[in-house]
């Protein structure tokens, strides 16, 4: 019973990571009509940054409960790249048909994974005196690391925060507005130059906060960004691209797969996942929750 | 006459043709064996790039799972080794196209009822469930380790090999890789200049008038796609016994994006942007990957640069240069 519900609660860890990454890459779309194949990248400098600065913080000692304000610097440094990402590389493609978009954030990627590897080497970064502070709890007589239940509470959270943003506040009135239709929302008087900006900066924090809160459990490594980006690709599949519902049902779902998979049928579990996003796409070409 | 290719094309085409095919034939006797070897694995890479242009260039759909096809064509080989331990080359051919078009039929089916953005996806997801079972399955495939090629017989043993690797691949193998492509850009331009190649350009174009003349519009695309995986795995065969090891990083995503990168940087809008994209990218990475770590920053920089300076990619931005010097005079 005990081990049951420690596979529930790490399906569950699974998917507040992949909602935060899913969700930015979601919340993008839904705005800009734009697939950004650098935002794995993005979710990957979050945790390194995160990692790196709580290791200059610490320099070796044990941690305390305040430093996890420092955890925060990973999503503020890959939103900034974001901010500048987004007028400069992105802006003067969106006349252009959309293969292009694919193929600059693809060539970003490239770029992002070197630059990585550039600042700060081959070798894994970790924050782990964060995750040990946090000790360890008992569930039903399983032994379970606390931290891991927090990144939990910060994926929901940031969810619920992201919906009350989009759903009742006016920029997120605007948000909508601008992605139902941009022309016309720009013929009321918003500008839309700014709102994309917001919007990709703010895709790009989740990834970054994504990055960020999981890093003390795990190590940033090379290559983390691209496997979450194809992750957090069948979790838009499943729940539809542009739909933040989507992302975290989508994210939910693909979880609870990779929780099965992995414990049931190790050799299959990649197969499992992106059969599923095959067969929703089939049933359902917008996803889940998309808007076809 | 409906249904033949009208000669002017064909002779302007032989014009281009015939001298680049003699000087490609006289490569291997002027050059050091080593640069005879590096351009006949930019050859391979080429017809991989013709293969995936009949989709991007000549339908309108951007494949991001074609390095699936590619590794299909090249554990094809690798499975004929170690399961039917045979050593044929024509073999290794035969059951890398084979086993590539069987493939791209079964998930081209699938991905063809979408276009646009929906297609990438789920082109790029159905090719990652092979790459998955590639790395799984490691009692047939190896895993990551992957499955080795040992240097293949020619015409059943007619030519013989010499002893040395190097020697084999800037020789006979050489003009072997060299066949091939001249075949498959012989054949791939009749496909393009033919009905079929025209309607899939009416497609590309606009669907909904393609389908309005009586283009079957799904049924060609699924043809098209068939037909792109067939070339894309003759060039894994071709390729696996060159390089003696093939690994599920073949198979992986990023690897469709160095094809994909092949037709951006010559330009898919041309019949020669994918082939000259391919043999120029096959030099940049070599460059790039001698002089130093971080290749992958310099690749993706430059396929930054191409998309935002140079859509048109290197042939389409000569072309364009060629016909302003004719104008200026």
């Amino acid at each position: 019973m005990g081990i049951l519900i420690i596979r529930i609660i790490n399906a569950l860890l699974d998917a507040s990571i992949l909602f935060l990454i899913a969700g930015g890459l979601s919340l993008i779309y839904g705005v800009m009509r734009i697939v950004n194949l650098a935002h794995g990248n993005l979710y990957a400098l979050g945790a390194y940054v995160s990692a790196w600065t709580i290791g200059k913080v610490l320099a070796g000692g044990s941690a305390g409960l305040v430093d996890l304000l420092l955890l925060p610097a990973g999503a503020l440094v890959a939103g900034a790249v974001g901010a500048v990402m987004e007028p400069t590389l992105l802006r003067p493609l969106y006349k252009r048909a959309e293969e292009y978009q694919l193929l600059v954030t693809f060539g970003l990627l490239l770029v992002l994974e070197d630059v990585l590897r550039l600042i700060w080497g081959p070798y894994p970064l970790s924050a782990s005196p964060l995750f040990e502070y946090f000790g360890t709890m008992h569930i039903l007589g399983v032994a379970y690391p606390a931290y891991n239940l927090l990144v939990i509470a910060v994926g929901f959270a940031a969810a619920a925060l992201i919906w009350a943003f989009v759903y009742k506040t006016k920029f997120g009135v605007i948000l909508r507005a601008t992605s139902q239709d941009m022309r016309m929302a720009s013929a009321l008087g918003v500008n839309v130059k700014r709102v994309y900006v917001q919007a990709f900066t703010i895709g790009c924090m989740m990834a970054g906060l994504g990055g960020a809160i999981i890093v003390p459990g795990q190590t940033a490594v090379l290559g983390m960004g691209v496997e979450a980006l194809v992750l957090s690709f069948v979790v838009v599949v499943i729940g539809g691209l542009g739909s933040l519902e989507g992302a975290l049902i989508g994210a939910i779902i693909t979880g609870f797969v990779r929780m099965i998979g992995i414990t049931f049928f190790p050799e299959i579990e990649l197969a499992m996942l992106y059969m599923i996003a095959a067969a929703v796409l089939l049933v359902r070409p917008a996803g889940l929750f998309g808007r076809a | 006459m409906p249904g033949a290719i009208e000669a002017g094309p064909v002779k302007r085409a032989l014009a281009i043709a015939v001298p680049i095919a003699a000087v490609l034939i006289l490569i291997p006797y002027v050059v050091p064996p080593y640069q005879a070897y590096l351009l006949s694995s930019g050859l391979t890479y080429a017809i991989a790039g013709l293969g995936f242009n009949l989709l991007l260039g000549y339908t309108g759909l951007l494949s991001f799972g074609h390095a699936a096809y590619f590794g299909m064509g090249a554990y094809a080989v690798a499975f004929l080794v170690k399961y039917l331990h045979t050593g044929s080359m024509e073999l290794f051919l035969l059951g890398g196209v084979i086993a590539a078009a069987l493939v791209s039929a079964l998930i081209g089916f699938v991905c063809v009822r979408y276009t646009r953005i929906f297609f990438s996806i789920l082109a790029m997801a159905l090719a990652q469930v092979l790459w998955s079972l590639a790395l799984k399955f490691y009692w047939v495939t190896g895993g990551t380790d992957g499955l080795r090629v040992p240097t293949p017989t020619l015409l059943g043993g007619l030519v013989s090999n010499p002893e040395d690797k190097l020697d084999f691949l800037s020789g006979p193998y050489y003009y072997l890789v060299l066949l091939f492509f001249f075949a498959a850009v012989a054949v791939m331009w009749v496909i393009v200049n033919s009905p079929f190649g025209k309607a899939l350009q009416a497609i590309r174009d606009n669907e909904t008038r393609a389908a309005f003349v009586a283009v079957r519009v799904r049924r060609s695309r699924w043809i098209a796609f068939v037909v792109s995986g067939a070339f894309t795995g003759l060039a894994g065969a071709l390729w696996v016994p060159a390089n003696g090891l093939i690994t599920p990083d073949f198979m992986y995503w990023t690897f469709s994006g160095k094809i994909v990168f092949f037709a951006v940087l010559g330009g898919f809008r041309t019949f020669a942007g994918p082939i000259i994209g391919a043999v120029v990218f096959n030099y940049l990475e070599y460059f790039a990957v001698a002089t130093t770590d971080y290749w992958q920053l310099v690749l993706g920089a430059i396929l930054v640069f191409l998309v935002m300076a140079l859509p048109t990619g290197l042939v389409g931005t000569l072309g364009r240069l060629a016909l302003k010097l004719r104008s200026a005079d």
